[in-house]
């Protein structure tokens, strides 16, 4: 090597640093200004939670957090159990077909989700099905399968196939096989989809804008309309409960992947 | 068979009926007469969406030209053209910071990069209110320190929109470079230095043209969320800043055109199309050549 000054970039570094300031100043100062006392907005004036006193005070905005969490729960559960099934299927499989069923499962991460949400949106209109939070979850389900799919896909397409073979040779059916090999290997991988899946379903604001009813606003939704009427400590508070819940279940599944994966 | 059709039933039953038909359905409500009173008459087909797109009925009832929709659409694919050049300008030096640092410090900037990727995106585009409006903290903190009073006068405006896809966008552009970038054989550059290249020029001649993989799938995940984008032109933008995203909202909210909105929610996933088509045709014109 002709001398390490040479692998330094001093320009990339300089920028590369700015851009994670970039990226995490305006979290910081949201969250900040979510724990002071005065309400400018602006400027910081001691700590205080009074904010967050106001919004579990708020029946509207707990009901809110409350459907946001059902929604994230089950549309995350089913999308996870669904997509264990298909990789599970498409593992190592090339039959007539394959591709397109695995073009379907990738559709949801390629439609624009205001695209999604009007298209979904039509179809509950059309056949009559109600809005309301049953309809958010059906279209979070969507949303979510391919969050859940491709880490497990990933998974199972790294593990050694001579453990399966192991286990035929030794008499144990596929079920069996699925059950006592396959599984205890995904799980690290099937508990991160899962999380990426609820983190999916808690942060989606467009399809839930269109296809929640009245009654069934998730609290993105909430947010989303407060801010439209202007800036306020509520939201700051509201925000930042958003923010820590999805960098909380974010850094447990990546923490699960890289002990186990 | 019969074992792998049922395990994949429950993924794509679901999919294909919840989204696909739902896009069929779309497809169909664009071709169909727009009802008196909002929604559509089923059955009753016209071309008037994808008209009204380009011309409108003037006074007397002639279609004279309209440019109005073509220009938020011209606008959307500025912005999102923008956004996604922003975005390679700064996240190609950051992923080249990142790939020259030592491994445990890399796993860890990869998970700080990694984490805007997973957090709310209202949340973070609502922090640019915060920080950008008339009394905000960036005035705010301009003043504090002595350096006068400052006027931004940047929320509201496509700046300010600008600045929230850049912002919104940013990581996925950053982790596609990084990854192309990963598993650079440092040989290659030793071997350029040997050969008297100077640091710019092994930039350019080396390290540019083996990122040029992850720079093109993260142009793509930029530009193709950019132009259907919603949150950021509603919340920064204004009122001023319409794209795509607004306009088919509106269709659907205060204009009851459905089948306006499904036209222009059709044309923005042929789009999209077109860019992904794009894209894999130059990805496999370089596999395969």
């Amino acid at each position: 090597m002709t001398g390490l000054s040479l692998w330094r970039m001093p320009g990339a570094r300089v920028i590369g640093v700015a851009a994670l300031l970039f990226l995490y100043l305006p979290i910081l100062v949201l969250v900040a200004l979510s724990f002071s006392a005065d309400d400018s907005l602006a400027g910081w004036s001691g700590f205080s939670l009074r904010w967050y006193r106001a919004v579990f005070a708020d029946d509207n905005m707990l009901a809110a957090l409350r459907h946001s969490l059902v929604v994230a729960s089950c549309a995350a559960t089913f999308a996870t159990a669904s997509a264990i099934m298909a990789a599970v299927a498409l593992d190592r499989a090339r039959f007539r077909g394959s591709s397109t069923v695995e073009a379907l499962l990738g559709l949801p991460l390629v439609v624009p989700e205001i695209v999604a949400g009007i298209a979904v949106l039509l179809f509950f209109v059309l056949i009559g099905f109600r809005l309301g939070l049953i309809s958010v979850i059906v279209a979070h389900i969507v949303l979510v399968i391919p969050l859940a799919y491709l880490p497990i896909r990933a998974r199972l397409s790294g593990l050694d196939p001579s453990l399966k073979e192991a286990a035929a040779d030794l008499y144990a059916g596929p079920v069996a096989c699925f059950r006592r090999i396959t599984l205890p290997l995904i799980r690290p991988a099937i508990a991160a989809g899962f999380m990426l899946a609820f983190i999916g379903s808690l942060g989606d604001v467009v399809v839930s804008y269109f296809v929640a009813g009245p009654g069934a606003t998730t609290l993105p939704v909430y947010v989303f309309a407060m801010v439209r009427m202007g800036v306020s400590p509520e939201v700051n508070a509201a925000s930042t409960l958003l923010l820590l819940i999805s960098i909380a279940v974010f850094t447990l599944s990546s923490r699960i992947s890289r002990r186990f994966m | 068979m019969i074992r792998k059709v049922a395990l994949l039933a429950p993924a794509a039953l679901w999919i294909g009926v919840f989204l696909a038909a739902p896009l069929g359905l779309m497809a169909y409500v664009s071709t169909l007469q727009r009802g008196p009173g909002g929604g559509v008459i089923w059955g009753a087909h016209t071309a008037d969406a994808y008209v009204r797109f380009l011309f409108e009925r003037d006074l007397s009832d002639e279609w004279v030209i309209n440019t109005d929709y073509l220009r938020i659409f011209a606008r959307s694919i500025w912005l999102a053209g923008v956004t996604t050049l922003l975005c390679g300008m700064i996240a190609f030096p950051t992923a080249l910071w990142m790939v020259f640092q030592p491994p445990r410090q890399r796993l860890l900037l990869v998970f700080l990069v990694t984490v805007p990727f997973w957090t709310n995106l209202l949340v973070r585009t609502y922090a640019w209110i915060l920080l950008l409006r008339t009394g905000g903290v960036i005035e705010h903190a301009w003043a504090w320190s002595g350096l006068g009073t400052l006027r931004l006068n940047i929320l509201y405006t496509p700046w300010a929109t600008l600045i929230g896809l850049v912002y919104s966008f940013l990581p996925y552009m950053i982790l596609p470079i990084y990854v192309s970038l990963e598993r650079l054989d440092r040989r290659l550059v030793e071997a350029a230095y040997d050969l008297g290249a100077t640091k710019p020029r092994m930039i350019r001649r080396v390290i540019l043209p083996l990122s040029r993989p992850g720079l093109f799938a993260g142009g793509l995940l930029v530009f193709v969320p950019g132009l259907g984008a919603f949150v950021s032109p509603e919340l920064l933008g204004g009122g001023k800043t319409l794209m795509i995203g607004g306009l088919i909202q509106q269709q659907f909210g205060q204009a009851r055109n459905w089948p306006f909105g499904a036209a222009l929610s059709f044309v923005l996933l042929a789009l999209v199309l077109v860019a992904l088509v794009v894209r894999t045709l130059r990805v496999r014109g370089r596999v395969l050549p």
